[in-house]
């Protein structure tokens, strides 16, 4: 039995190799449709983790208040485009009797503009904050310090540098006690030097407001010495102002007392719609997931064309081979095959392209997700169920197109097969 | 060996019947050697197909070696097929890609009856059987590489291949220019007269059919004439 099976398997191996080209093309189908699918699906997963990894990585108790309104599944109304959110609005957001459940408050005015140590230049967000900022968003400092309280005070020319940004501006020197330049935008060239003061551990993962990019300032220095964070009444304004809750359970209450707060502070009524929002980690996740699975059903919907392209690529060569391939069913039959022999000849055939097949498609498609990868373009995430889908597919449109076309021709009479023109 | 009782057969061309056999009958003993003659569309080549098994009857009676051949199913006309005819087509029916080796290996792939030989043996029983019809420097050799005698030389070893006790040809020589064709009856001529093979031929060649011990003439799906050795 054993021995049978062998020497079937090695007929339809024997079968494959005096016909490469009718081979070779079945597989290229296969080898396609895995392949695409493989690539496509771990690109758009990859891309959906590492928006999403930025922002659970940020801290789930987190919460932003922003001016102007945040709509959901739609698309944000750039940070600082209204001028609504002051300064003062963030102190009273820190003032426990207002909002009793938020732990640590960070407000934040930033804006791009122009960094220059020597000949690096780097385009790069300027933002300005407070000493909370460090334990908000869990940033740890590798060398020197973070921006504290007197710097705020005093308006200090300091600045913090995220790992990456230290990298870019300064290669291999050491940044610490060096001046930077920061041009100041519409000011017609004017700049402002800034003492590094600390450099911030690598922190990964974030690619949106990536600590590892950051370049920190004192949030007066902002917003009065570089850019022009003033609102016309001449109060100073902020662009976001980050609030972590006392726990996650805090979270929805915080909320609600922010909410109320600003409202009164603005002068509206309590069930107004307000000029500002305030927006969880929740809210962010899932409107940035509504966002990134548009981009895995399109990705996912490309792999299904490639999918059905490889599909028909193997339908097409089985059905073409099938008038010679009937009279070789004849022939066979005419000289004692039975329809199960022939059947079994063809099943083998199809598993062995395939299998074959499948496993050059998973080697292809895998290593086009890990270029992509090492590309830095985006993240890809191999995931068994997209190589799974792609094989079960590609298996059984080449199963299904190698054994239909043969099961018609072995129900024939031999001779009515041998005769198939 | 062969009775054949009132057979006929009956095609569906669209709309139309096709009577090819109206009920032939006729008798082959064991160790004869019959040619079939008769024009083109008298129904002998449905004929042979019928007794060849890769056609059936629509009515009448056939038994193979004393087994009613029409009450068998697919799978046991397949060993009768396989074991007990060997088929020789006029157009050869070799498998495009295969070696002459791989052709006359072919039937012993669907060996039932019993187990199969054992690899080896079956290599070297082709060869024996390609030895035989004078192809024993061509094993490796495709069909693209052989001429048409060669190509039906080895489609006489490959219905050689299961040791059947009846050879049916249909227009063996139809495809060969006549220096081929008589090499090809010569063999067939060996193979009767050495190995007390059965032989039925199909051929609408008079001089062909002149060699064979017993004539059967056939017109309009009906035998027409028998006649031993008819002179011409």
């Amino acid at each position: 039995m054993i021995t049978d099976t062998l020497e079937s398997l090695q007929s339809a191996l024997e079968g494959l190799i005096t016909n490469k080209m009718r081979a070779s093309l079945t597989m290229l189908g296969v080898v396609i449709g895995v392949a695409a699918v493989i690539a496509l699906l771990s690109i758009g997963q990859g891309v959906q983790e590492s928006i999403t990894g930025s922002i659970t990585g940020a801290g789930s108790n987190l919460l932003f208040v922003a001016p102007g309104s945040f709509q959901m599944g739609g698309v944000e109304s750039p940070s600082g485009s209204a001028a609504s959110m002051t300064y003062a609005d963030a102190l009273a957001i820190a003032d426990p009797r207002y909002v009793p459940d938020a732990a640590l408050v960070a407000p934040e005015f930033g804006m791009n503009t122009q960094v220059i140590f020597g000949s690096a230049n780097l385009n790069a967000k300027v933002t300005g904050t407070t000493a909370t900022y460090q334990p908000a968003f869990g940033l740890e400092v590798a060398r020197g310090r973070f921006i504290i309280e007197s710097d705020v005070n005093s308006r200090s020319a300091i600045a913090v540098l995220g790992s990456q940004a230290a990298r870019d501006l300064f290669g291999g020197f050491d940044p610490l006690g060096q001046k930077i330049r920061v041009a100041i935008p519409g000011s017609g060239g004017g700049r402002v030097s800034l003492t590094v003061v600390g450099v911030l551990a690598p922190k990964g993962g974030s690619r949106a407001s990536d600590p590892d990019n950051a370049i920190l300032v004192p949030i007066t220095t902002a917003q009065t010495k570089i850019f022009d964070g003033r609102n016309a009444l001449g109060e100073p304004i902020v662009t976001t102002v980050n609030v972590e809750a006392a726990s996650e359970e805090r979270v929805d209450a915080v909320a609600t007392q922010i909410t109320a707060l600003l409202l009164q502070r603005h002068g509206f009524g309590p069930d107004e719609e307000g000029d500002f929002s305030v927006v969880t980690q929740a809210d962010l996740l899932v409107t940035v997931q509504q966002v990134t699975n548009i981009l895995v059903v399109f990705l996912g919907a490309i792999a299904a064309i490639s999918l059905l392209v490889g599909g028909i690529g193997i339908m097409n060569i089985m059905l073409v081979s099938v008038t010679e391939r009937t009279r070789e069913i004849g022939l066979r039959k005419a000289v004692g095959a039975r329809k199960s022999d022939i059947l079994v000849q063809f099943l083998l055939e199809a598993i062995v392209l395939s299998v074959i097949g499948g496993a050059i498609g998973i080697a292809v498609g895998v290593g086009i997700a890990k270029l992509v990868d090492a590309s830095g373009v985006t993240q890809a995430v191999v995931s068994s169920q997209a190589i799974l889908l792609a094989v079960s597919f590609s298996v059984a449109v080449g199963l299904f197109f190698g054994i239909y076309p043969a099961n018609r021709a072995a129900s024939l009479r031999p001779i009515e097969a041998l005769r198939y023109e | 060996m062969i009775e054949i009782r009132e057979v006929t057969k009956v095609y569906q061309m669209g709309e139309i019947e096709v009577h090819a056999l109206r009920g032939a009958s006729m008798d082959v003993a064991p160790g004869e050697w019959v040619a079939i003659t008769g024009p083109s569309g008298s129904g002998k080549s449905t004929l042979m197909h019928i007794i060849g098994c890769l056609d059936t009857p629509t009515a009448g009676s056939y038994r193979l070696n004393d087994i009613e051949v029409s009450g068998l199913n697919d799978n046991q006309l397949a060993a009768v097929r396989n074991g007990q005819i060997g088929f020789v087509f006029q157009t050869f029916n070799l498998l495009p890609r295969a070696t002459a080796l791989q052709q006359v290996m072919l039937p012993m792939q669907y060996h039932r009856n019993g187990s199969r030989l054992p690899r080896a043996e079956r290599i070297q029983r082709a060869r024996e059987a390609l030895e035989l019809v004078g192809l024993g420097d061509r094993l490796r050799h495709r069909p693209t590489e052989l001429s048409g005698g060669q190509q039906q030389r080895v489609a006489i070893a490959r219905a050689l291949a299961q040791q059947p006790s009846i050879l049916l040809a249909d227009e063996p020589t139809g495809n060969l220019d006549s220096k081929s064709g008589a090499e090809v009856m010569e063999i067939l001529r060996n193979l009767h007269r050495e190995r007390g093979l059965t032989v039925v031929m199909v051929t609408h060649d008079p001089k062909i059919a002149a060699q064979a011990q017993r004539i059967i003439h056939i017109q309009d799906g009906l035998v027409v004439d028998e006649s031993e050795k008819v002179a011409l």
